[in-house]
C-alpha cells in the first residue's frame, strides 16, 4: 500500500457544509406539526415534593399536554447504569442513577419536576409560571466534606450516608518505601473541574410514525448505537424500529455521551403518546444544571523520596463530588487514581477513594475525565519534592521517567476499562527534552528570567508531564462500500462533534483503496446506516473506528484485485489499485474503474460461485485488548502582574506522542482546544455554588469561557512511538491538551511571584486573580 | 396573542421576505424557524457567545438579541449569503477551510460574519486587532490560534484581489 493520504494535513472534507450554513444540527429538524416542549426544573437543590398542579398550565391557549413522573406510569424509571464498577477487591458501590422526572424528592438545582408540550417554545416557557409546585426544603449537602458528617442530610434517603463509593488500589508496599525515604512531604490538594459547554447546547428531536411502527429520533450523543438500544427497550420496541440519529454536533467534550438524560427518555414517549413530532432543545441557563458537570476532588496526598530525587512511594486518600446520582459508575475517580502515576516510575502505590453523593448535578467525564486531578497531585508533589532537595523542576521529572526499554510498563492497578494499567509503549525522555528546548529551559533560567526580574517584570516558567489512557475498547466497527459512481460509501457506529472523522478516515480509505480522499463520503452517528458500536469518548474514535475503517477497506481492496484479477486472468500481483481504478503493472491503459467492478460483483444475471459476498464492500470490527497509552509535556512562560494578577502567557510548548498520526493538522486542532479548556479550568472557569447548592454564576457573561485574547500562540511538536495495539500503531489524542494546564500553571505562577519564598504554595486549580490575591494576602500581611 | 402579530417586511442576502411575528419572536428565531434560513446558530440567547451574529446593514449584530420586528425595513446578511451563488467560497470561508479554523462548526457562522465585517472595515489588521475582534465570538473547539491564522491570510487575499 502506497501511503498518499495518511500521515498528511489533509483539508477537511465536512468544511464546506459547515462554511456555508448547510451542516444539519439537531434544532434545524423541522418537521410538519412538530410540537415544542420545555421542562420544569427544581429551583432548589433538596426538597421533598408535596404537590405539583398543572391545571393552569392546561387551560393555557397552545398548551397541548403537561407530564408529571405519575403520568409516566410504568415508563418511569430510573436510568441505567453506564459504567459497572470495575472488579477491584473490597470495592462499594452504590448505583443510584438519574430519573426521567422528580418523583418524591428534588436531590439537585434543575432536576426536572414536570414537562409541558405547546405549539410552541414560547409559549411552553410561558406555561412554566403555571404550575404549582410544593415542596418541603430540605437542607442540600453540597460540601463533601461535610457530606460524610454522620448528621450530613441524605441524598439518597435509604442509604446510610453519602457514600456512593469507596475504592482501595496499590501498588507495591508504601509502608516500606516511606520507611526509607529520605523525604516525606504531605500535602492538601484541590482541584475542580468544571462544565464542558460546548457553544451547542443539547437537544432532542422525536419523531413517532405510527403507521410505520417507526420512531426516529434525533439526539446531540456522543452514542447513537446505545441509546437506541435503551430507548427501544424502554419503549417496548425493537431495535430495528427505533433509528437514533447524531448530526453534525455542536461540540461534546464528554457530557453528551451521558445517558439517559430525562430529556432523551421524554421526548420518544411523548411522540408515542400524542403522535406528533416533538422538539427540544436545551437553552443556556438550562446547560448549566441540565447537563453533567466533572466538578472536583480533595486529595490527601504524600509522596515519599530518596535524596537524589527518585519516587518511592505515592500515598493518597482522596473525596470525589459525583453529584447527585453516580450513573457514569467510577470512570472519573479510577481515571483520577490511575492517571496519578503519570510518566514515571512510582514502585509503590496506595490509593483510596470515596466518592460522595451531594445535591450538586450528576457528575460525568468531562475532556480529560479526572485524569487532570490525579496529574495534578503528582505534578504539584513532584515541584514540592525538587524544592525541598534543590534539584530542578525538570530535572526530578527526567530522573524518574519510565525508561525506553521499559514498556510495556505494568502500573498493575486496574484502569477504566477494567483491565490491569498497563502502558503499551512510550520514550519519554525525548519528548521532555524537546519541551526543554523549545520553551528555552536552560536560556530561560540563566539569562532572561534574571533580566527581565531585574527590569521589575514577574515572569516563571513551567514544565508539567502527563500520560493519557486512550483507545479502550470494547469495540467499534465500519462498513465500506464501493458504489456503482465509485464513490465509496463508509459506514461507522460512533458519533461525531467536530473531530474530523469525515476526512481522517476517508484518508485511511483513500489509502486502501487508492481514490481520492474526497471520493469518501463518511457516515458518523445514525443507526440505520450503521448498526453496532459503542460511541466517542475517551479518545477512542480514531484508534478503534478508525482501526476497524482500515479492516474493511483492506478487504475492499482484496476483493477488488481479486476480481479484476479474474477478469484481466492476471495474478493479483500485477495489478495496481490507484486513481480509482485497478490497472496492470506496466500497461496502464489495461484498467478497470472501482464504480464497475461494483457494478459487475453485483450481477444481473448468470451464475456465481459458491460463497460469493455481492458488491464490493465489507464489514469489519476492531476491539483493542487494552488502551493505548498517549504521553507529553507541556511548558509555559507566563508574566503576572503582581498588583492585579492579571496573567499574560508569553510562551506555550505542547510536545505529544500519540503514536502514528493521520493527519497532523486534525492533530494540532485537537491539542489547541484541548489546551483552550486547560487554560479555563485553570484560571478563568470556576462554578460557584452557595450552600445551598444554587449556581451563582449560570450564564457565559459570568462563567468565563477563554477567548481569543486568553488564549495564546502555541507552539506544537511530536514524537512517534506507534502503538503495538492497532495495526495503524494509533494512540488517541482528543484529551491530551486538557490535562497538564493546572500544575503548569500553579508552577509557573509560583515561579513568576516567587511565592516559594513568601511560603505561598499553589495547591489548587482553578486559580484566579482574586484567588491569588487572596493566597498572598497572609504573606503581604506582616 | 393572535392580536400581537406583525408585519416584517426585510430583505436577507438580497432576498425579500414578508412575515408575520410576534413582538417578542427574536431575530434569530424569525431567520431560523420562519425563514427556515439555518445556518444562524443560536449559542446562549444571551449575547455573549457571539454564535447568532448576523449583519444588519452592513454591521454585526446578535440576533438573539434583537426582535424580529426590530430588523423590519432592513437588510441583513448571514451564512447562506457569503460564497457566490455558483458556490465559490468567499475569501474569509476559504482561509477557515486552509488554516483548519474550524472542528464542530457551530460557532463558525457567528465567526465568519463578525469576521467579514471586520476584514471590510481593517484590511491590513495585526494578529492582536484580530484577536481583538474576534474576542467577542466564543468557540470551545479551536484554541483560535488556527482561526486568527485564517482571517491574516484572509485579510491578505482580499488584499490581493484588490484591483
Amino acid at each position: 500500500m502506497k501511503t498518499r493520504f495518511f500521515g498528511a494535513p489533509v483539508k477537511r472534507n465536512e468544511d464546506r457544509k459547515l462554511l456555508t450554513g448547510q451542516g444539519l444540527f439537531i434544532d434545524d429538524v423541522e418537521l410538519p406539526g412538530m410540537l415544542h416542549v420545555a421542562f420544569l426544573r427544581s429551583q432548589v437543590a433538596h426538597a421533598r415534593i408535596k404537590k405539583i398542579d398543572a391545571s393552569r398550565a392546561l387551560k393555557r391557549p397552545g398548551v397541548v399536554a403537561v407530564y408529571t413522573a405519575d403520568d409516566l406510569g410504568a415508563y418511569w424509571q430510573p436510568g441505567p447504569l453506564l459504567v459497572p464498577p470495575p472488579p477491584i477487591a473490597g470495592i462499594v458501590f452504590n448505583a443510584r442513577t438519574q430519573v426521567p422526572l422528580a418523583r418524591e424528592k428534588v436531590r439537585h438545582v434543575g432536576e426536572p419536576l414536570a414537562v409541558i408540550v405547546a405549539e410552541s417554545r414560547y409559549i411552553a416557557e410561558d406555561a412554566l409560571d403555571d404550575i404549582d409546585v410544593d415542596l418541603e426544603i430540605l437542607p442540600a449537602v453540597v460540601d463533601i466534606e461535610k457530606g460524610l458528617d454522620a448528621v450530613a442530610p441524605r441524598v439518597h434517603d435509604d442509604l446510610g450516608s453519602n457514600v456512593a463509593a469507596h475504592v482501595r488500589q496499590t501498588k507495591g508496599d508504601y509502608r516500606n518505601a516511606a520507611a526509607t525515604a529520605d523525604l516525606i512531604l504531605k500535602r492538601r490538594f484541590r482541584y475542580e473541574h468544571g462544565i464542558s459547554s460546548p457553544i451547542e447546547t443539547r437537544g432532542v428531536v422525536a419523531q413517532w410514525n405510527a403507521r410505520g411502527s417507526q420512531m426516529t429520533i434525533w439526539d446531540t450523543t456522543q452514542a447513537p448505537v446505545f441509546v437506541r438500544n435503551g430507548l427501544a427497550a424502554m419503549l417496548g420496541l425493537g431495535e430495528q424500529q427505533v433509528r437514533v440519529i447524531a448530526p453534525f454536533v455542536g461540540g461534546g467534550f464528554g457530557p453528551k455521551i451521558m445517558m439517559f438524560y430525562p430529556e432523551e427518555v421524554a421526548l420518544p414517549w411523548i411522540s408515542m403518546q400524542l403522535n406528533r413530532p416533538v422538539k427540544w432543545i436545551e437553552d443556556r441557563l438550562e446547560h448549566f444544571f441540565a447537563t453533567t458537570h466533572e466538578r472536583g476532588q480533595i486529595h490527601d496526598a504524600e509522596i515519599a523520596v530518596a535524596r537524589d530525587g527518585r519516587i518511592l512511594g505515592i500515598k493518597d486518600v482522596f473525596l470525589h463530588d459525583t453529584g447527585a446520582y453516580d450513573p457514569y459508575g467510577l470512570t472519573v475517580p479510577i481515571n483520577s487514581q490511575c492517571t496519578l502515576f503519570g510518566p514515571y516510575v512510582v514502585p509503590a502505590y496506595d490509593s483510596t477513594f470515596t466518592a460522595v453523593f451531594t445535591n450538586l448535578p450528576i457528575v460525568t467525564p468531562y475532556r480529560g475525565a479526572g485524569r487532570q486531578h490525579g496529574v495534578f497531585v503528582m505534578e504539584r508533589l513532584l515541584d514540592l519534592a525538587a524544592h525541598e532537595l534543590k534539584i530542578d523542576p525538570a530535572e526530578i521529572r527526567r530522573r524518574n521517567l519510565i525508561p525506553s526499554g521499559a514498556f510495556p510498563y505494568k502500573n498493575e492497578i486496574i484502569f477504566q476499562d477494567f483491565q490491569p494499567l498497563e502502558y503499551d509503549s512510550g520514550n519519554y525522555e525525548p519528548v521532555l527534552d524537546k519541551a526543554l528546548e523549545a520553551i528555552g529551559y536552560a536560556d530561560f533560567l540563566k539569562h532572561e528570567q534574571p533580566e527581565l526580574r531585574a527590569q521589575g517584570r514577574h515572569v516563571g516558567i513551567g514544565v508539567a508531564c502527563y500520560v493519557e489512557g486512550t483507545g479502550i475498547g470494547p469495540y467499534e466497527g465500519a462498513k465500506v462500500q464501493v458504489q456503482a459512481n465509485g464513490k465509496v460509501n463508509v459506514a461507522t457506529g460512533i458519533g461525531t462533534q467536530g473531530q474530523g472523522h469525515f476526512t481522517s478516515f476517508a484518508q485511511i480509505v483513500a489509502d486502501q483503496l487508492g481514490v481520492d480522499v474526497t471520493e469518501v463520503d463518511i457516515v458518523t452517528g445514525d443507526t440505520d446506516r450503521f448498526y453496532w458500536g459503542a460511541g466517542t469518548f475517551a479518545s477512542r474514535g480514531a484508534v478503534v473506528a478508525g482501526n476497524a475503517v482500515n479492516e474493511a477497506s483492506r478487504v475492499v481492496r482484496q476483493k477488488a484485485l481479486k476480481l479484476a484479477g479474474d477478469l484481466f486472468e492476471c495474478s493479483e500481483d500485477d495489478l495496481v489499485l490507484e486513481g480509482g481504478k485497478v490497472s496492470i503493472v506496466g500497461i496502464p491503459e489495461k484498467f478497470i474503474r472501482l464504480g464497475e467492478l461494483a457494478q459487475r460483483a453485483n450481477p444481473m444475471r448468470g451464475a456465481v460461485k459458491p460463497g460469493t459476498e455481492p458488491g464490493l464492500e465489507s464489514t469489519q470490527y476492531f476491539g483493542p485488548p487494552s488502551g493505548a497509552t498517549a504521553n507529553g509535556v507541556h511548558a509555559m512562560i507566563v508574566e503576572l502582574d503582581p498588583q492585579t494578577f492579571d496573567l499574560k502567557i508569553l510562551k506555550y510548548v505542547v510536545v505529544h506522542d500519540c503514536g502514528t498520526v493521520i493527519n497532523p493538522m486534525i492533530l494540532a486542532g485537537q491539542i489547541h482546544g484541548g489546551v483552550a479548556q486547560g487554560i479555563g479550568n485553570a484560571f478563568y472557569e470556576k462554578l460557584s455554588f452557595d450552600d445551598q447548592g444554587q449556581l451563582l454564576n449560570a450564564s457565559l457573561a459570568d462563567y468565563l469561557l477563554p477567548t481569543a485574547l486568553e488564549v495564546p500562540r502555541m507552539e506544537l511538536d511530536h514524537t512517534t512511538t506507534p502503538s503495538p495495539l492497532n495495526p495503524l500503531g494509533i494512540k488517541g489524542a482528543g484529551e491530551a491538551g486538557a490535562i497538564p494546564v493546572g500544575p503548569l500553571f500553579a508552577q509557573a505562577i509560583e515561579d513568576a511571584l516567587d511565592l516559594k519564598h513568601q511560603k505561598v504554595e499553589l495547591l489548587e486549580i482553578p486559580l484566579s486573580p482574586s484567588r491569588l490575591f487572596e493566597l498572598t494576602r497572609s504573606a503581604r500581611v506582616p | 396573542m393572535a392580536l400581537d402579530r406583525h408585519d416584517v417586511e426585510l430583505s436577507v442576502n438580497g432576498v425579500s421576505y414578508r412575515r408575520g411575528a410576534e413582538s417578542r419572536t427574536l431575530l434569530s428565531d424569525f431567520l431560523r424557524h420562519d425563514l427556515l434560513l439555518a445556518g444562524t446558530h443560536v449559542g446562549c440567547e444571551h449575547g455573549v457567545c457571539g454564535a447568532c451574529t448576523v449583519l444588519l446593514d452592513g454591521a454585526p449584530v446578535r440576533s438573539c438579541l434583537m426582535f424580529a420586528v426590530q430588523a423590519n425595513g432592513h437588510e441583513l446578511s448571514t451564512v447562506e449569503g457569503l460564497a457566490t451563488p455558483a458556490g465559490e467560497l468567499h475569501p474569509v470561508q476559504q482561509a477557515m477551510h486552509d488554516h483548519h479554523g474550524l472542528q464542530c462548526g457551530y460557532c463558525t457562522p457567528g465567526i465568519l460574519m463578525t469576521m467579514t465585517a471586520f476584514l471590510k472595515e481593517n484590511t491590513q489588521p495585526s494578529e492582536d486587532e484580530v484577536r481583538e475582534a474576534l474576542s467577542g465570538n466564543l468557540c470551545r473547539c479551536t484554541g483560535y490560534q488556527n482561526i486568527v491564522d485564517a482571517m491574516l491570510a484572509a485579510a491578505q487575499a482580499m488584499r490581493a484581489a484588490r484591483p
